[in-house]
């Protein structure tokens, strides 16, 4: 009896977390415009949204910029980990408080305050991106270092000293010996710098220069315009990225779990 | 010991960029917010908000909405965090996996999906609009309460719960008396990661409707009205309230690990 009501709690979270989503998906694949009238099968949505030149550039420009601030973060922040790791107590624990700042920290006030920096008291233009590559990366590099430090904190330090013994330079010892075995911590920061940014809208929307829009920014928008044709070709960008996220997640776990067979 | 100095040197590059670009922003908001117009220093900005009733009346309505949200939240969060853990999914620790999932999708596109489910079931959704912000907040923010509250409960040894049986406890004393307690640093965990955001996310409002006001719409309008230092006392004081929920969470969680070193 507890273990039928366990079901039935298990099941109906997860129709509130997926029915709206997974209706839109098979009306993505429809050519209405709105939930609840039954209309034909049709293919219009994809072909809007890969042939619309303004869609495709916000994609393509929102794909880029993700990857390039995740680059980006993953370097300062993997570098900024192994420095900080190997650094005197007090050194760490500065680097460690003020990398909470940003995780802690409402999105809003990280955008709101980098944009006063940067374009109200630096005067930095916001086509330059400056600002908003900025932004993103000191929201996103955090992650990228509380991802790497635990890895850290597991490895075998004998290795790096018998490296050394063994002739290594410090450089060498580090990449042949330290990163290897930190690269697992590395690849989830970068991939969660990459949702970060993809996710972002605050930073985003106070830094970005007024011709550029990445995903949120530009959803925002459409919601609030009566562009039908827009609004419909989004829902088959929602399916699209929710099969790219439900693939990257099985794949996770399929890695992960490799990881606890070796 | 020159070789030493180079793995330190390493974090040189990000302790810059952390000095620069997230602890002189703060500061230049401080300094903003404590300033008029003229650069003049003056309290006259934070005067202004607690002496206005529409701005303190936002501060009250999106305290609300965060608890609301919070509650709402953990009330769903709990039973599927306990139930992956501990109950009938125990077996199937991929089953979180499908709860997560939702964080990697893009909230706004997450947000768009629940707007035309409620358009069509509501017809029109000005009818229940307290209801409606709740319901979306909610929506958004369940995975980052469910996933702390899991990873806390699977921490936590089944031999404890097995033991308190043994000693004559029954299902219920189990739970409040083992289970609950031994979960509460996931449980502040997973507060802090929603209560925060829903009182500052104000796109979620702005996607369903296009005028209710939460303190992190106070930000977006004087941003959009050029005002920065009342934006900044609105950012000193949202940094005020995370400051306080930090610390309290701190307490939890610093009380724990004391707990578990006695062990």
């Amino acid at each position: 009896m507890i273990k039928f009501f366990q079901h039935i709690v298990i099941w109906l979270v997860l129709l509130f977390l997926y029915a709206p989503i997974m209706i839109l998906m098979v009306y993505s694949f429809t050519d209405s415009t709105m939930i609840g009238t039954i209309k034909n099968f049709s293919l219009q949505n994809y072909v809007t949204l890969f042939t619309t030149p303004e869609l495709v550039s916000m994609i393509v420009g929102t794909f880029t910029l993700a990857i390039g601030v995740a680059l980006l973060s993953t370097f300062l922040g993997t570098t900024g980990a192994i420095g900080a790791f190997y650094s005197k107590k007090r050194t760490r624990g500065a680097i460690e408080l003020a990398n909470q700042i940003p995780v802690v920290n409402a999105d809003v006030v990280t955008g709101f305050s980098v944009c006063i920096l940067m374009i109200v008291f630096f005067k930095i233009r916001k086509e330059t991106f400056i600002p908003l590559i900025i932004g993103q990366t000191a929201l996103c590099t955090p992650f990228v270092y509380l991802s790497v430090l635990p890895r850290l904190k597991q490895m075998d330090h004998h290795l790096y000293e018998a490296a050394l013994d063994l002739g290594c330079t410090t450089s060498m010892a580090l990449r042949k010996v330290v990163i290897p075995q930190i690269v697992p911590g590395i690849v989830s920061g970068f991939m969660t710098a990459i949702t970060l940014s993809l996710d972002d809208y605050f930073i985003t929307t106070y830094t970005k220069p007024a011709t550029f829009d990445t995903i949120s920014t530009y959803v925002v928008n459409a919601t609030k315009g009566s562009q039908t044709e827009i609004k419909t070709a989004l829902w088959a960008l929602s399916t699209l990225i929710f099969v790219l996220a439900a693939l990257y997640v099985v794949a996770q776990n399929f890695a992960k779990k490799k990881e606890e067979k070796t | 010991m020159k070789s030493n100095n180079l793995r330190k040197q390493l974090a040189i590059p990000y302790a810059i960029f952390l000095i620069f670009f997230v602890v002189l922003p703060l500061l230049v908001v401080i300094y903003y917010g404590f300033t008029n117009g003229d650069g003049e220093p003056s309290f006259d900005n934070f005067i202004r908000f607690f002496k206005n009733g529409k701005t303190i009346g936002t501060l009250v309505y999106s305290i609300a909405i965060a608890v609301l949200t919070t509650f709402f939240c953990l009330l769903l969060a709990y039973p599927v965090a306990l139930i992956i853990a501990k109950g009938a999914y125990d077996k199937h620790t991929k089953f979180l996996m499908i709860f997560v999932l939702p964080m990697w999708i893009n909230f706004t596109l997450r947000v768009t999906a629940l707007k035309e489910i409620l358009t069509f079931i509501e017809g029109n959704l000005a009818y229940h609009q307290f209801f409606n912000t709740i319901l979306c907040m909610v929506y958004d923010f369940l995975p980052f309460m469910i996933m702390p509250i899991y990873n806390s409960l699977t921490k936590l040894d089944n031999g404890l719960i097995e033991a308190a049986s043994d000693l004559g406890a029954n299902k219920i004393q189990v739970f409040f008396k083992v289970i609950l307690p031994l979960s509460i640093p996931g449980i502040v965990s997973g507060i802090t990661m929603v209560f925060l955001p829903s009182m500052t996310n104000y796109v979620v409002l702005d996607m369903i409707y296009n005028s209710t006001y939460i303190m992190g719409s106070l930000i977006g309008s004087y941003f959009s009205a050029y005002d920065w230092h009342n934006g900044s006392v609105i950012s000193i004081i949202l940094l005020m309230i995370i400051l306080g929920v930090t610390v309290i969470s701190n307490k939890f969680t610093e009380s724990d690990s004391k707990t578990q070193m006695a062990r």
